[in-house]
């Protein structure tokens, strides 16, 4: 695998819930705006590494990390770090879709105002360029002023990737962002990753090993903690250096 | 088998005797309020001022000293609460000994008999903090902040209930969803960027419902401006925080117990008490129907 330009770089992340080891040194790169999938059974930690990205483990109480992250050569967890900064550049969608209560143009205009952007002009130019990007505008544009959850799960969806895009991240982590949703709705999730990551690195964690297949070039194979296998998704697929990466992808367990 | 059988048929008739007595003090309390005072509800109570020694008129300026009381009391009193409530369950780590330490002091102060409220309101409020003012920024002698009046009042109030809105505004911050404050943190606002924008309007609700139950308790409660600034009769409606003011449950208080004349005012003060029961019957329905409102939101 050629990881020629590396957009966030670990070194040796050691992570505990309290006593608890949830993740154990691991290293890896990923690559400038590519599709890095993170598979693995449940309780693998694949969503625990990911949330380390945006710092959204801050939350929990009671957590500790070793090691270090890199994203565009700062160490994110320095203590010096700006959270809040990183948050801009590192959006997140999550596993259920989380619209604000509030209407669909409100969500997406909720990060460009915090941002401190408050003329009209150019929030409706913010909220149609995300809409277009995320493919919904055709869907939404004559009733922006509609409550977010007036919209279908599929469509929450690509909302909340909207209300990313528009706080212009350089990186999306998606946290299996089509768990709850049906075939066709995770088609379109899909033609939109393959579409957004010729401006963005996308990282995605899925339980869903076609999905990983059909969107990612980079895969990480991960199991209780441990890095197990990294490579180009294709290599992955066919022919796994580790043979527990084999079994798992041809269904042996997990 | 039979003994068992047996046990449990006499525990169900002693619950449900129980259950029974109680709904038969409520109903015989309230049918005799409702009996004694109906005649006497006119426009005319509600909107005239005693007269004769109380035993003719009506009640308007009790009604509006409360209505002013339970307005600063609330002024005062909701914000404060909900500012702590934000504290306790957004800012201090569950286990933290401060935030135990005010868990501990709001569970005490709702404890505590109203009639030490009123004692503490005289002590601190009037004879320290408004004699303070007075000696510092009025004449020799004179008397403006350090006696009894509507502030005083309010601001003693405004304790009495603090426990209730407290209460009310962290079960409704509890509501919001853990993943709407993770969608604005991961789109990078700042913590209070995120309670301000999500945390307090999925919360509004819950801070009317504190403020209506802190409006019905307080409405309710004649002990802590007994010493602090209800009067027993006024010719004229306050006007100024510095003023007393009369209020209704101190008006059923001082009719039965400092009229002199008693049996004329019963009717009077059967009407008054009528409608103070109604007012805060009123208060608590709406607090229900806003707590149900936020219960089925939470649920959706």
């Amino acid at each position: 695998m050629n990881i020629t330009n590396p957009v966030i770089q670990t070194h040796g992340i050691n992570f505990f819930y309290g006593r608890k080891q949830a993740l154990k040194n691991i290293t890896m790169k990923i690559q400038f705006r590519a599709v890095t999938a993170l598979i693995g059974p449940s309780g693998c930690g694949k969503s625990t590494f990911l949330r380390l990205f945006n710092r959204m483990n801050d939350l929990i109480e009671d957590v500790r990390i070793s090691g270090e992250i890199i994203i565009d050569g700062q160490n994110i967890y320095d203590p010096k770090a700006d959270v809040v900064r990183l948050r801009k550049r590192v959006g997140m969608i999550f596993q259920k879709s989380n619209p604000f209560p509030k209407s669909i143009y409100d969500n997406i205009a909720y990060g460009p105002r915090i941002n401190g952007i408050k003329s009209k002009a150019r929030l409706d130019a913010i909220v149609e360029r995300c809409l277009r990007k995320a493919a919904l505008w055709d869907e939404v544009k004559d009733h922006l002023k509609h409550s977010a959850y007036s919209l279908s799960g599929g469509q929450q969806q690509r909302l909340c990737i909207a209300r990313a895009l528009a706080v212009e991240p350089e990186i999306i982590l998606m946290d299996e962002p089509c768990s709850a949703l049906d075939p066709i709705a995770t088609q379109k999730i899909e033609d939109l990753i393959e579409e957004l990551k010729k401006d963005y690195t996308i990282v995605i964690v899925t339980h869903n090993m076609q999905q990983a297949a059909r969107v990612s070039d980079h895969t990480a194979f991960m199991w209780l903690g441990e890095l197990i296998e990294y490579d180009d998704t294709k290599t992955i697929f066919t022919s796994p250096a580790e043979k527990m990466t084999e079994d798992y992808i041809t269904g042996r367990f997990g | 088998m039979v003994k068992n059988k047996l046990l449990g048929n006499i525990v169900i008739a002693v619950t449900a005797v129980s259950a029974l007595i109680i709904l038969i003090v409520v109903g015989f309390v309230m049918l005799n309020i409702i009996i004694g005072g109906w005649d006497q509800l006119s426009w005319e109570f509600l909107t005239g001022a005693p007269r004769d020694g109380m035993t003719e008129g009506g009640i308007f300026p009790a009604i509006v000293g409360t209505f002013f009381l339970v307005v600063f009391m609330s002024i005062v009193g909701v914000p404060v609460g909900t500012v702590t409530a934000i504290y306790l369950s957004e800012y201090a780590g569950q286990q933290s000994r401060l935030a135990r330490m005010i868990r501990f002091a709001v569970n005490t102060l709702a404890g505590v008999p109203a009639i030490v409220f009123g004692l503490f309101g005289l002590g601190f409020f009037i004879q320290f903090v408004g004699s303070g003012i007075d000696s510092l920024f009025t004449g020799e002698g004179e008397l403006v902040w350090g006696q009894p009046n509507l502030l005083w009042a309010s601001l003693t109030m405004a304790l009495l209930t603090l426990p209730v809105v407290i209460v009310s505004v962290e079960e409704a911050i509890k509501t919001v969803p853990r993943e709407l404050r993770e969608a604005s943190l991961a789109l990078g606002s700042t913590k209070w960027e995120t309670i301000k924008k999500v945390v307090l309007p999925g919360s509004m609700t819950g801070i009317f419902t504190g403020g209506i139950l802190a409006v019905s308790r307080g409405a309710g409660e004649v002990a802590p401006i007994l010493f602090t600034g209800a009067a027993y009769f006024l010719p004229k409606l306050p006007d100024d925080l510095s003023d007393q003011f009369m209020e209704l449950g101190y008006h059923v208080y001082i009719m039965s117990t400092q009229s002199p004349n008693v049996e004329e005012t019963r009717g009077i003060q059967y009407a008054t008490t009528l409608v103070l029961l109604l007012l805060t019957f009123l208060l608590n329905f709406s607090a229900i129907f806003l707590r149900y409102r936020l219960r089925k939101r939470t649920i959706k």
